[in-house]
């Protein structure tokens, strides 16, 4: 099954392109079209745009975005995540929030179990582990949703992507972009371990991203 | 009979209205002269591929034959742009501005308080400038940047309350505009001067000024190679040495005195001005080299083919712009 892709998509994919002046280099796979989950740094709206605009057409097709509910919910964005972008609204963490472990464990399943559907035989996500936009160049702890997903569908490649200066072009909060270089680089996918426990596992995948910094190594 | 569309005679009489220049014969030659060296140049690249004996020339000559490639890429658009005319070159320049800006902009350090500042100098001072030069306001358009951005960027700086580093980010903002933005304004900016007897052929100045620096800039590479032993500044940059600076500053001047007959300039005069344009050139080129250094790349970008980043290919013309305009305008200017 290919889905088609919503011409307005295909139009701010290249406008964000063009803003983001982003060079890509694909240092640990190719730009097949196979089912993945690319997880990358997260500090600016446009990172999941420039990501999906750096991806072949067909995989582009088979390619969609995981963000939080409850920010894309109304109105513009909601229009934007679902009919556009075709996005996987998920509820984020309301473990602080709600209820005792139990319902926060069995909510954190419904995700799961949501993303796995999403999933399903042909398509990819693309997934920002660390949860939410960070400021700069530090990448935050990554929640655990990773985790739980790599270890439901344990076949489906994990490919580590690292956005740079993009939060210099449209920081969190701000309207409109500065129109400065950046740079996406894909690494090497990478698997679950049978038996690797999910902090070590989460700190990996972090790490896999971190690696791929191509600032201050030329 | 009515089609619809314009006839083109219209057309031609709008074109003539927004500016575009007249039919000029001279500027032919000098096209077919450059088309004439882009061809010798890949016919020499192709002839030298052949015969490469070690690794070292080859990698030397495929370097130098994706320059030349991107040299065609370049004139071509250089050589539309002139003949759409003086609308063609504004947006020319001013997009060359915007990419310059940012390759610059991207290596400085600013901080995310400096984000609406940088907003304002992409999308609000860039278009003005160049729209005052648009409009031929030269009175504002000398000053806009010197006088009034100057003191609007510290203030909006100020503004976020984000003092940390306060002088320096200002600074390097302002640095930016004034090299990326201000000086290679002045390339275009030729085109509103009014020299007498020389009404409508203000292309053929824009021309001769970016064919003079680029020029310099290729025969000090050449003559560089050829014979360079001596380095200028060995800090700032290994590759300039005395013999390609000294080759190259005397050869483009050379140049420049054999097209006075472009140009509103006697053949002396043609001389002096090339002599200038190839020496801030080479400023250009050092002070450039300088900033690349204390940021430790080698290039601006990496958008041009063989030669780095759109920075690293205008530096030379930043520098000898404004230079150029003042000079023509003091002397050629009633």
């Amino acid at each position: 099954m290919s889905a088609r892709i919503h011409p307005l998509a295909s139009l701010i994919a290249a406008a964000a392109r063009g803003i983001s002046g982003v060079q890509v280099r694909w240092a640990g796979c190719r730009p097949e079209n196979r089912q993945r989950i690319y997880f990358a740094n997260h500090t600016s709206h446009l990172d999941f745009v420039v990501l999906w605009s750096a991806l072949p057409a067909q995989v582009r097709a088979q390619t969609r975005p995981v963000a939080a509910k409850d920010y894309w919910e109304k109105g513009v964005k909601a229009y934007l995540a679902q009919r556009v972008f075709r996005a996987v609204l998920i509820r984020r963490g309301g473990t602080m929030r709600e209820g005792g472990a139990e319902e926060a464990l069995a909510q954190a399943r419904a995700v799961i179990d949501q993303l796995a559907d999403a999933l399903g035989e042909t398509s990819s996500l693309i997934f920002f582990p660390e949860g939410t936009r960070g400021a700069g160049e530090e990448i935050a702890p990554f929640r655990s949703g990773l985790y739980y997903l790599a270890k439901r569908r344990p076949e489906v490649e994990l490919v580590p992507a690292c956005l740079e200066n993009l939060y210099r072009i449209l920081p969190k909060g701000e309207f409109l972009p500065v129109p400065l270089s950046s740079m996406l680089t894909f690494g090497a996918p990478m698997r679950i371990g049978e038996t690797e426990p999910k902090d070590l596992f989460l700190e990996r995948a972090r790490a896999a991203v971190r690696a791929l910094r191509r600032k201050g190594q030329s | 009979m009515s089609t619809g569309w314009p006839s083109f005679r219209a057309i031609q009489a709008a074109a003539a209205g927004w500016g575009v220049v007249p039919k000029d014969p001279q500027l032919a030659w000098l096209f077919g002269g450059v088309l004439g060296v882009l061809i010798l140049a890949s016919v020499i690249g192709t002839v030298l591929k052949r015969t490469a004996g070690s690794d070292a020339a080859r990698e030397t000559i495929e370097n130098l034959d994706a320059r030349t490639r991107a040299w065609w890429k370049m004139c071509a658009i250089f050589a539309l742009t002139l003949l759409i005319g003086r609308i063609g070159s504004l947006i020319l320049f001013a997009l060359m501005s915007l990419l310059a800006l940012r390759e610059y902009i991207t290596l400085m350090p600013t901080r995310p308080a400096d984000h609406r500042t940088l907003v304002w100098s992409f999308f609000f001072i860039t278009p003005l400038q160049y729209y005052l030069i648009g409009i031929r306001w030269y009175g504002f358009f000398s000053i806009m940047i010197p006088a009034f951005a100057f003191l609007f960027i510290p203030t909006r700086i100020a503004m976020t309350g984000d003092t940390r580093h306060f002088l320096e980010r200002a600074a390097k903002i302002q640095f930016g505009i004034m090299i990326c933005l201000y000086c290679l304004s002045y390339a275009p900016a030729l085109l509103m001067l009014t020299i007498p007897g020389f009404e409508g052929r203000d292309a053929r100045l824009l021309f001769y000024l970016v064919l003079v620096a680029q020029m310099s800039d290729v025969l000090k590479y050449v003559w560089g190679k050829l014979l360079g032993r001596h380095k200028i500044v060995p800090q700032v940059s290994p590759n300039k040495t005395w013999e390609g600076f000294l080759g190259g500053v005397l050869t483009a001047t050379a140049l420049g005195a054999a097209l006075w007959w472009v140009t509103p300039f006697t053949p002396l005069a043609a001389a002096g001005m090339a002599f200038v344009i190839a020496l801030l050139g080479a400023a250009g080129g050092l002070v450039m080299s300088a900033i690349k250094r204390d940021a430790e790349v080698k290039d601006f970008g990496a958008m041009i083919e063989g030669h780095g980043g759109i920075l690293d290919r205008i530096d030379s013309l930043c520098f000898a712009a404004p230079i150029f305009f003042h000079l023509v305008r003091y002397f050629f200017v009633p």
